[in-house]
């Protein structure tokens, strides 16, 4: 069963956090960031593997992580997961959410954090795998989407905004732009509200 | 990457705009959209922690006057939602936004609904009081007509939903798995699955729906039922043993592409799929050689289908490899694993490595020669740059440890824990160490200094109970008393050592140790006197670093030296200081050192040499006080009365309710052991006198060197001998010899290649052959027993204690003087005497039925105890003979079967001894007839079974025999194969059987088979039912007790029952449900019943009844959170059936 899932960027600043178990607020926060400063510490290029560590139920949990540019999707699992499954299984949602946002960067997690959220939904259910196929998991983030713009036209502009963003060059994996410093860019979008 | 950061730079404007055109016509909308862009804009902005915490709480004050404010539409709440669950993801309290997710997921059109179910399950958790509110909507929108909305209503279930709603839910889920749409079945299936994990017992009646939706037309439906699958066959693999036909069929069906491309991943097909059955198979197959050959056909296809083209068929191969290695072997297949595992292991790319090494760790029990196919790889990864790599190479050495290489892997193992800062891999690497030192230790300055380094590496983390086992290995010492004392002396000269070297500061854990030992075995010296070790000691103590536990250690060993040193300024200077300490457990201490100072003969006495491992009798009863309670209460004092007599007298004369919380009413109140004959038994456990009590109250040095002789299990040397049983009673010598030529190959083999290679390589090899020494394929290595062939150089003796009283040295021996000042002791019952006298004629045996009859109640029963006593009390010589853990159970004669037949009958006609059930027939034909019955006694499940010839004529070498089972624990009692059976004449045979795992029910299967005197052998297969009420005992607390564990536990479960009586039913209820379900009846006050019991080995269970009208509201609580829905399914049951 999978624990929980964590998004964060470089910075370590949380994207997505989904708890499957109950862990009080302190200690998500915690388990948050010292995931951040597990995975900081390795390198691209030595194993996506980790113990959990103390923290999240000993040797029976393992981190699993992969470090897309900007972010970092871990996955916390335990023995009954397959490590090479769950590692592929973090490609699917990534595709995926590279499929649902036109090549996804890090402000689109920030931005529609919610939809992230409903995409992960129906990958993982309870921290159980619900579907792994790409094109499902889409198809069904679209019926869902076919409600939004029948029903609030505008609420989707912002998507159509930010995809502008993003640099049209589709590589194997989904890169992300890197936004660390967002603070010299965005300033002046208050202007324009 | 920074062009990247230029393409954004020059693309924003364009978004800036774009959010401007967009605006216009519903700006309402977008200044609300972007709130949330604001806000992140406004964090990423800041620098400091400080300043962002300023801003989200500036944040949250304006969200809650939003939300709160009565004009706020649902729209305008839906951004309020995204943005409290940002807040949130930070780690701010959100709460006040809680109940309105709630509305929102209520009230809300769609996309509202979605958010606020969305904000619902990232904010709420199981327990959490507004989760209630949520029932009504889910249950509407399950019953909605939109597959949308009765798609998030099952998400939302499957996240979090309180466990006693599921009655309320759960027909409208079994009914989705019927849904048209394989969606809604998929997901009804995985929250059907999420409430098989929260409370089992609420599904048990849909299992068979569990089996439609495994044979669903829709493969993602089959897929989600596989979730489920695999933890109940991880629970119970037998009862599902009829379904491996299905799973493997459908691997074939997926391993040959039967399954729609849309399954393919990376042209393989469904391979999460794939992994889940492989998993399956391999729980299916494991010890069961007719199911595992089931699967040896598709087992070999995957393998051989699995091109290594990605990632994914890796993940299938391993899951292969593990199957192939869990399932009954056959060669062929795990020749091919054994390749695959070398695929991963000299793999470039780490991942897989990784996994190989995994693998190797999970397979050397069963190959050993695979581990020296790739020694090298192995070597090579214990230098690897990745500390993963390096943990899990040193848990594969650690695997392969023996006496040889302990050195080498030790050294390996210290210089990893020496980088590591890690607690988690401080604490399990270190314990491991100590076990190897402890088993394989070459000779007493590597087991000490390791040891050393084992207590600073570890500091204070370690587990406590390694600084334990060492004292006790220290202090009971070994075969050799020589040896002993060397080794002793060693620790005492290293300590000393230590202690010299300035401005290190050693963890406490270990200053404690060297204090314990130098007080006992600083004797040992001749150059040191004992004031110079109390000078160390001192100079310790006044050190400003060392925690008052420490201290009291310290003075522990000071006090012990002061006694063979014979006047001390120090002594004088360090009563001075600490009888004026404001450290009340120093000052006593000091006291105490104070007042055996001045009586040199009573400390001499009281302090012994070396006797840390003698037992010391204990008046636990105090009967010392006898006179001083007569003068009390013929000087008109009242009788003691003890506190919860107290209370229930009070309550009796109140006649009132008691409102108050159980826990909250009654004062903790002390051990009364006067009162209670269990206090009494317990002596001989808590030996000490009183003298020397105020030693032990804080560092309890004795107690941990003492071993424990009974315990809940019964007598506890037994449990160990038995498990050494198997591994010592191999044939040591002959396995030496083979691994010794294994050697000389090893290095044979080796030497040609040195000359070629590099002074690196030759390191490496030499490595190598170091580490891999001993490592053979004839040379199994048990992985779980750690079994070992090598003759052990610290192995602990089976040492029983030796009380010294009186009558006890007036015994034969050894064991037998402990057997019988044990008893004294506790039941002072001489007539233990007599029967030691008689057992000099009786063979060796197993104790083991002495521990399971001769438990405190059985004691009541003293004809029972004695015929027991009879035939049983026959086993101790043994330890005399060569203090060994070796038992020889095929001595055992007839005549003690036929003891043990006559026990147990006994048994059967004295019902008030244990409780048991009626007699069953399991299986017969015509010539014997078998059946059982259960026996619940207090520490296991007792299975007797009888076996009825019925023939008239006599059957020979009957047999019978119990298949292991997973989730149980059986232990045979040695007459399981009868010589014969007389005609027409019944023997029984008896298991005791333990729970292992906790399940809910589980079969325990056997054959008996026996030859008919034209010498053909029938067999006859049988099995039995095991329900875990089986392993409900009754918990004999007060309610005081009851009070204190109630407010412990974290477990609870409560549920309305209506009763057919009225409240005065109460007590027979309660009596009712004591019969059936042997709980134990704590106290009934007024309306309110308090029952008890635990669940073996010791799992407790509070159970709480109040009546109210006609309905019967039952409360549980308990430590571990599957029980209290068990019984409560089973009250209800009992309940509602009376």
């Amino acid at each position: 069963m999978i624990q929980a899932i964590l998004v964060f960027n470089n910075h370590g600043k949380p994207r997505l956090v989904r708890f499957y178990q109950r862990f009080s607020e302190e200690i998500q926060q915690q388990i948050v960031r010292e995931t951040f400063h597990l995975v900081l510490k390795r390198d691209d290029n030595i194993c996506n593997f980790l113990e959990g560590g103390s923290l999240i139920g000993g040797s029976d949990y393992k981190l699993i992580y992969r470090h897309y540019a900007t972010l970092y999707f871990v996955f916390c699992v335990d023995s009954s997961e397959s490590e090479l499954g769950i590692l592929d299984l973090i490609q699917v949602f990534v595709e995926t959410l590279d499929k649902c946002f036109e090549n996804v960067c890090e402000l689109d997690l920030i931005f529609h954090m919610d939809k992230v959220h409903y995409i992960l939904q129906e990958v993982v259910m309870g921290g159980m795998v619900l579907e792994t196929n790409m094109n499902e998991i889409v198809a069904q983030i679209e019926a869902q989407n076919k409600l939004e713009k029948s029903e609030g036209g505008l609420s989707a502009a912002p998507a159509r905004a930010v995809s502008a963003v993003k640099n049209l060059n589709l590589p194997e994996i989904p890169r992300n732009i890197n936004i660390g410093d967002l603070n010299i860019k965005v300033p002046n979008l208050s202007q324009f509200v | 990457m920074s062009d990247i950061v230029e393409k954004t730079l020059t693309a924003l404007p364009g978004l800036f705009l774009q959010n401007q055109l967009g605006g216009g016509a519903a700006s309402i909308k977008a200044s609300f959209s972007s709130r949330l862009g604001g806000l992140v804009r406004g964090i990423t902005a800041l620098t400091s922690k400080h300043e962002e915490e300023k801003l989200i709480q500036q944040e949250l004050s304006s969200l809650k006057a939003t939300v709160s404010a009565p004009t706020t539409t649902l729209k305008m709440m839906k951004e309020c939602m995204v943005r409290l669950i940002y807040c949130e993801m930070l780690g701010y309290d959100a709460s006040f936004g809680y109940i309105h997710a709630i509305k929102l997921a209520q009230q809300g059109n769609l996309l509202e609904k979605r958010v606020g179910y969305l904000a619902v399950s990232l904010f709420l958790h199981e327990n959490h009081e507004l989760l209630l509110l949520l029932v009504n909507t889910v249950v509407k929108d399950l019953q909605s007509t939109n597959l949308v909305e009765v798609c998030m209503a099952l998400t939302v279930v499957s996240q979090i939903f309180p466990r006693e709603m599921i009655p309320a839910v759960l027909p409208l889920i079994e009914d989705k798995l019927q849904h048209s749409k394989e969606i809604i079945r998929r997901k009804a299936v995985l929250a059907l699955y999420k409430f098989y994990l929260i409370a089992p017992n609420q599904v048990q009646h849909i299992h068979i729906k569990f089996r439609k939706a495994l044979c669903d037309r829709d493969a993602g439906v089959m897929a989600a039922s596989l979730h489920i699958y695999l933890r109940m066959i991880k629970e119970n693999s037998s009862g599902y043993k009829d379904l491996t036909g299905s799973f493997v069929t459908i691997l074939k069906q997926v391993v040959g592409g039967k399954l729609p491309v849309d399954f393919n991943y990376h042209s393989v097909p469904a391979p999460w799929l794939q992994i889940q059955l492989l998993r399956i198979l391999g729980l299916l197959g494991k010890d069961d050689q007719r199911t595992s050959e089931l699967m040896y056909d598709v087992l070999d296809e995957s393998l051989r289908r699995a091109e290594l083209n990605h990632n994914i068929t890796y993940a299938i191969l391993f899951e292969c490899v593990h199957t192939v290695y869990s399932i009954y072997p056959k060669s062929e297949l795990l020749e091919k694993a054994a390749k695959c595992i070398g695929k991963f292991v000299l793999s470039p790319k780490i991942n897989l490595k990784y996994l190989g090494l995994k693998a190797l760790t999970y397979v050397i029990q069963q190959d050993p020669s695979l581990a020296l196919q790739h020694q090298m790889t192995i070597i090579e990864c214990l230098d690897h740059p990745d500390p993963i790599i390096k943990r899990e190479t040193l848990e594969l050495l650690y695997r392969i440890t023996n006496a040889q290489n302990i050195t080498v892997i030790v050294q390996k193992m210290l210089e990893y824990l020496h980088q590591s800062k890690e607690e988690y891999i401080i604490i399990n690497l270190v314990g491991k160490i100590a076990e190897l030192a402890e088993k394989y230790a070459p000779d007493n300055a590597w087991f000490i200094q390791t040891m050393n380094a084992v207590f600073s590496v570890g500091g204070d983390v370690i587990h406590p109970d390694i600084p334990n086992n060492f004292l006790r290995l220290l202090a009971e010492g070994f075969d050799d008393e020589t040896e002993d004392q060397q080794l002793r002396l060693y620790a005492v000269q290293s300590y000393l050592t230590l202690l010299d070297v300035e401005n290190v500061l050693y963890p406490q854990r270990f200053l404690q140790v060297m204090s314990w030992v130098l007080g006992e075995y600083s004797y040992l010296l001749d150059k040191e006197t004992p004031q110079e070790v109390i000078t160390r000691l001192y100079k310790l103590l006044v050190n400003g670093s060392i925690s008052s536990e420490t201290k009291a250690w310290l003075i522990a060993a000071v006090t012990k030296l002061t006694t063979q040193a014979h006047s001390s300024d120090i002594v004088e200077r360090l009563i001075q200081e600490y009888t004026r300490s404001l450290d009340t457990c120093m000052r006593q201490h000091a006291f105490e050192l104070k007042h055996l100072h001045e009586n040199v003969e009573l400390m001499k006495s009281v302090l012994p040499v070396d006797k840390s491992c003698e037992d010391l009798v204990v008046d636990a009863s105090l009967s010392f006080l006898d006179g001083f309670v007569a003068e009390g209460l013929s000087q008109g004092a009242a009788p003691y009365k003890p506190h919860h007599q107290r209370q229930e007298e009070k309550f009796s004369q109140e006649k009132v309710l008691n409102f108050e919380p159980y826990g909250l009413s009654f004062s903790s109140s002390g051990f009364t052991g006067r009162q209670s004959p269990a206090g009494i038994s317990l002596g001989s456990d808590i030996s000490g006198n009183s003298a020397e009590m105020g030693l032990k109250e804080t560092n309890s040095l004795k107690l941990e060197g003492v071993k424990k002789l009974w315990g809940k299990e019964g007598y506890l040397p037994k449990k160990e001998s038995t498990v050494g049983d198997e591994a010592e009673s191999q044939p040591v010598p002959q396995d030496n010899v083979k691994m010794e030529n294994i050697d000389q190959t090893i290095t044979k083999k080796d030497q040609p290649q040195v000359h070629m290679q590099s002074k690196e390589e030759k390191e490496k090899q030499l490595l190598a052959s170091s580490l891999f020494v001993g490592l053979g394929s004839e040379n199994t290595i048990n992985l779980l027993g750690k079994a070992d062939t090598v003759s052990h150089k610290f192995r602990r003796k089976s040492k029983v204690k030796e009380i010294k009283s009186g009558e006890a040295t007036s015994a034969h021996n050894m064991t037998c003087s402990s057997f019988s000042s044990l008893s004294n002791a506790a039941y002072e019952e001489d007539y233990y005497l007599d029967v030691l006298q008689n057992r000099e004629d009786k063979e060796l045996k197993k104790i083991s039925l002495n521990s399971e009859y001769l438990d405190s109640e059985s004691f009541t029963e003293l004809h029972v105890v004695e015929k027991l006593s009879n035939c049983n009390l026959s086993a101790p010589s043994l330890f005399a003979d060569n203090n060994l853990e070796i038992f020889h159970p095929s001595q055992s004669t007839t005549a003690s079967v036929a003891n043990e037949v006559s026990i147990a009958a006994a048994l059967l006609e004295e019902p008030t001894e244990h409780m048991h059930s009626d007699l069953m027939e399991i299986c017969n034909n015509e010539t014997i007839s078998v059946t059982s019955y259960k026996i619940w006694k207090d520490d296991c499940l007792l299975m007797v079974w009888s076996v009825a010839n019925k023939s008239g004529s006599e059957l020979k070498s009957a047999n019978l025999e119990i298949a292991p089972a997973e989730n149980f624990k059986i232990t045979e009692q040695p007459e399981c194969c009868l010589p014969m059976i007389e005609a027409e004449s019944t023997k029984n045979f008896q298991h005791s059987v333990q729970m292992e795992k906790s399940f809910t029910e589980g079969t325990l299967s056997g054959f008996i088979n026996y030859q008919m005197m034209d010498s053909h052998s029938v067999q006859l297969e049988f099995s039995v039912t095991l329900s875990l009420l089986d392993f409900i005992r009754p918990l004999k607390i007060s309610t005081e007790d009851f009070g204190k564990l109630w407010l412990s536990f974290a477990n609870d479960v409560k549920q309305n029952v209506k009763m057919s009586g009225s409240q005065a039913a109460l007590p027979s209820t309660l009596k009712t449900l004591q019969k059936k379900l042997r709980l134990h009846i704590v106290d009934i006050i007024g309306n309110e019943g308090l029952l008890a019991c635990q669940l073996l080995p010791s799992t407790p269970c509070l159970l709480h009844f109040r009546v109210h009208a006609d309905v019967l509201a039952l409360w549980f609580r308990s430590s571990c959170s599957t029980l209290p829905d068990y019984l409560l399914y089973q009250c209800q049951k009992v309940v509602e059936g009376s």
